[in-house]
């Protein structure tokens, strides 16, 4: 079945949709397709805030919040993008809450604001309240508040229809292909501007606080193009996962005075960050976390958690300010935060890299300027390089909104200037034959064995410290994954609701997200961000202040050949010279 | 020292205790059966498990034609809303310890009242219908300010529990007025008309309560109490309805 629209938005979460919104401001058609109902996309999960230099409780500025990106980023941070971002999220916010998103509320009645980490005032001097909440389920009042204003604003959604496909041609975009999950049917979707907007890929770890469906897709399918991913290596830790399960436990928790404490009850932050303690980045704390671990002075069974302390806070704060987590603790670990000190580990949480970006959304083909016409992309999929090495807690709710505006904006903007470009002859064909490849084959292999092999060797080889042996090895065990992919068996053959069939795609994608991401780590011979080298400990700016960008070789057996990027040094009005990063 | 070396220099933990499990799922597939059956499958499990771990299980590594939804699996993307244990849940909120015993039956069914497309899976589409036909969005056509609209800490309250709500739908397919008559709009989409009736910066509250004061309203609720059983993140769901109901006598908000 054919469609078509003047821009085509795929990913249903806060960037989709704040695309779409944008998109159909700019009077053109406008569709949203969604492996998920809208309501069920990731950005629910988020917790904590969205930053935004509101100045609602202590004095802010946009300066303030630009530079703290770009430290926390450790200088890999684009600075023009920090800088368009620090400026139009606070317009962004406002325009939130003009749609009606119920914020927690100071006593004045304005827009309430917390800590998080890495969020400073002065430019580094001490912690302040930045980022704006609604109690601890910002990220899920965010996404409602959007699906309800393209609800009232007409959005056509395609939901759990799964794009398979991208049609570009002589370097423009024409649509995608797509699997509806009812039917079994492929679905072409010819459009002037396409937006991708359909997240990360955190489920090639074992310990995520992803949602199942973070599967790299679109990621993937813009990969096997030939064309680049950019920062793979920089793969974000949230420090406190619920231990074992990986379930987010949002930074809001430290924001309002939680205290991290190893098995001897010391609150190690202060021997690693002297300055804002339990409110350091996240690859700081994911680290120092990690740091106590080894040395023998975790918590629990495996002696592989630390403890986060609550138990300090008034009642009140702890069931209503962070109701979400408490339920969470209570439900899941049987831990209750008002008296209980609740065991948390590190887990997979956000990619920093991605489908590479300019300021507008228009998706890069290579580190030299190239584009590809008509194709866009915006939120944790792409790489507009905001969060640089490291990206600072609130800055993803940020990115969605800011980035997914001007994603739209532009999208639509082009779109009203350009005739539909011809679509291929059979423009499913090659959804086709990967489907047909999948069913036909009757391997013995599982797609689940294979999926838990790859987690579970990505989360002990291109985790949190990393080191060249590691990850050489890592890439062998993908190729050998990849090898046995080939031969993964699917025993159903039904038409409608297939889910063993789409597991099965979807960890094809995954692979080759696990491939760009470890080659790309292990070719940066240095420590930055998240990027930690054992065998590599400091920062190298003479050498590695550069963006990497990881291509498939298509004309050579897929290897994959490493380019690069040049960072933004400089904002439009303010820049920031890279400095050693000390909280 | 790397990560390995670490984890394996850590003390031996004990061993996990397992539980023997009897899965009962109901089976439906409309391209090979002609109604629904029973199959029951032997896994093992830790009591702490969450009944979606269970499921997946199943499907991963005995039944990959096992089919239902879901994706966050914990409790706030409301994709595995299902019957367990003849109650509506969600099965990523549901620990093993809480519906079964070693050597125990766990049974698994679709929620009620929507068509079931294939398992566990229903057809949703209606109960977002219902969800469309509140107006489920802020309506404010005053200019708005340059900053945000004020608002006190109270009226803020006022959406706490409303604005909690995550669209799984166990309350409304838990409800026995809208099993027995599809076109009440079922608590589900009250709440979300509360959520905005109750706003103080909204402007369309008197819209919505007709909306509500219509036959498929609020006033098909019987007041069971099923819904507020129901919900996995314990709103108050038939306070809320009688909120509503009381809102639309004295026309206030």
């Amino acid at each position: 079945m054919h469609h078509r629209y003047d821009v085509l938005v795929v990913g249903a979460g806060g960037a989709g949709l704040m695309a779409a919104l944008y998109a159909a401001k700019g009077n053109v058609s406008v569709a949203c397709i969604s492996k998920l109902y809208p309501t069920r996309s990731h950005t629910g999960a988020a917790q904590g805030g969205i930053g935004a230099a509101l100045g609602n409780v202590a004095e802010d500025h946009w300066e303030w919040h630009m530079f703290d990106t770009v430290k926390g980023g450790d200088y890999l941070t684009d600075q023009d993008a920090a800088e368009v971002f620090a400026k139009d999220i606070i317009d962004a916010v406002y325009e939130l809450e003009h749609m009606g998103l119920p914020f927690s509320r100071t006593p004045e009645g304005k827009i309430a604001q917390r800590k998080f980490g890495g969020h400073t005032r002065d430019f580094g001097k001490a912690a302040v309240e930045r980022s704006c909440y609604a109690k601890d389920r910002t990220g899920h009042m965010i996404l409602q508040t959007l699906y309800q204003q393209n609800v009232k604003s007409g959005t056509t959604f395609y939901n759990e229809y799964h794009v398979t496909d991208l049609l570009i041609e002589n370097g423009r975009c024409r649509g995608v292909v797509a699997y509806d999950l009812a039917s079994g049917e492929l679905h072409t979707f010819h459009a002037k501007a396409v937006i991708l907007a359909a997240g990360g890929y955190g489920k090639v770890f074992k310990i995520t606080s992803n949602a199942l469906t973070l599967t790299g897709d679109l990621m993937s399918i813009y990969y096997r193009k030939g064309l680049p991913l950019e920062d793979m290596e920089f793969y974000q830790f949230h420090p406190t996962g619920l231990a074992k399960l990986g379930i987010l436990v949002t930074e809001g928790i430290r924001g309002e005075g939680g205290i991290l404490r190893n098995s001897n009850g010391e609150r190690f932050m202060e021997r690693y960050a002297p300055t804002i303690k339990d409110l350091a980045p996240r690859d700081i704390v994911s680290r120092s976390i990690v740091t106590e671990i080894r040395e023998g002075r975790g918590v629990g069974l495996d002696k592989d958690a630390v403890h986060i302390d609550l138990t300090h806070l008034p009642r009140e704060v702890i069931e209503g300010k962070l109701a979400e987590i408490t339920d969470l603790a209570r439900t899941y670990l049987g831990q209750d935060p008002v008296k209980d000190l609740v065991a948390i580990q590190p887990t997979a949480h956000y990619a920093m890299g991605g489908i590479p970006t300019d300021l507008n959304g228009l998706c890069l083909s290579d580190g030299m300027g190239g584009s590809v016409e008509g194709l866009y992309a915006a939120g944790e999929q792409a790489c507009v390089s905001l969060h640089g090495a490291n990206r600072l807690g609130t800055n993803s709710l940020g990115d969605l909104i800011v980035f997914g505006r001007r994603a739209g904006t532009y999208a639509a903007q082009y779109a009203r200037q350009v005739e539909y470009a011809e679509l291929p002859e059979n423009p499913e064909r090659e959804s086709q034959e990967m489907f047909e490849a999948l069913r036909r084959s009757k391997g013995s292999d599982n797609a689940a064995t294979i999926r838990k092999e790859l987690q579970e060797s990505m989360m002990n080889n291109v985790g949190i410290f990393r080191n060249g042996p590691d990850m050489e090895r890592q890439v062998g065990i993908i190729q050998e994954l990849k090898a046995r992919y080939k031969n993964v068996g699917v025993s159903d053959p039904s038409r409608r609701y297939n889910s063993e069939l789409i597991e099965a795609m979807e960890l094809g994608f995954m692979l080759d997200c696990a491939e760009a991401m470890t080659s790309s780590a292990l070719n940066r011979t240095e420590s930055r961000g998240a990027h930690d080298r054992e065998d590599f400990r400091e920062r190298d700016d003479a050498n590695w202040l550069k963006h990497t960008m990881a291509y498939k070789d298509l004309n050579n057996d897929g290897n994959v050949v490493i380019g690069y990027k040049d960072v933004a040094l400089k904002g439009f009005t303010r820049a920031f010279e890279p400095k050693p990063r000390v909280y | 020292m790397t990560q390995t070396h670490a984890q394996s220099a850590a003390p031996v933990a004990a061993p996990v205790q397992m539980v023997n499990l009897n899965v009962k799922i109901l089976r439906f597939n409309p391209e090979t059966d002609k109604k629904a059956h029973w199959d029951t499958y032997q896994v093992q499990a830790q009591p702490s498990d969450r009944v979606v771990d269970v499921l997946n299980d199943i499907k991963w590594y005995k039944e990959p034609s096992l089919t239902f939804r879901r994706s966050c699996q914990h409790g706030i993307c409301g994709s595995d809303a299902m019957l367990i244990n003849g109650r509506n849940r969600l099965a990523c909120k549901t620990l093993v310890r809480d519906v079964a015993k070693d050597g125990g039956t766990i049974t698994v069914e679709p929620i009620r009242g929507l068509k079931v497309e294939r398992d566990l899976l229903v057809d949703m589409e209606p109960f977002f219908d219902s969800y469309k036909a509140i107006m489920p969005y802020f309506i404010n056509e005053s200019p708005a300010p340059a900053g945000e609209r004020y608002q006190s800490e109270l009226d803020a309250e006022r959406m706490e529990h409303s604005s909690n709500c995550i669209l799984c739908a166990c309350c409304t397919t838990s409800c026995p007025i809208f099993w027995v008559n599809g076109a009440y709009l079922g608590p589900a989409a009250i709440v979300q008309a509360h959520r905005f009736i109750f706003d103080s910066r909204d402007e369309a509250t008197h819209q919505r309560l007709n909306i509500m004061n219509q036959n498929t309203g609020v006033w098909r609720c019987r007041t069971a109490y099923n819904c507020t059983e129901a919900c996995p993140r314990d709103i108050p769901i038939t306070t809320l309805i009688e909120e509503v109901k009381r809102a639309i006598m004295f026309q206030q908000s």
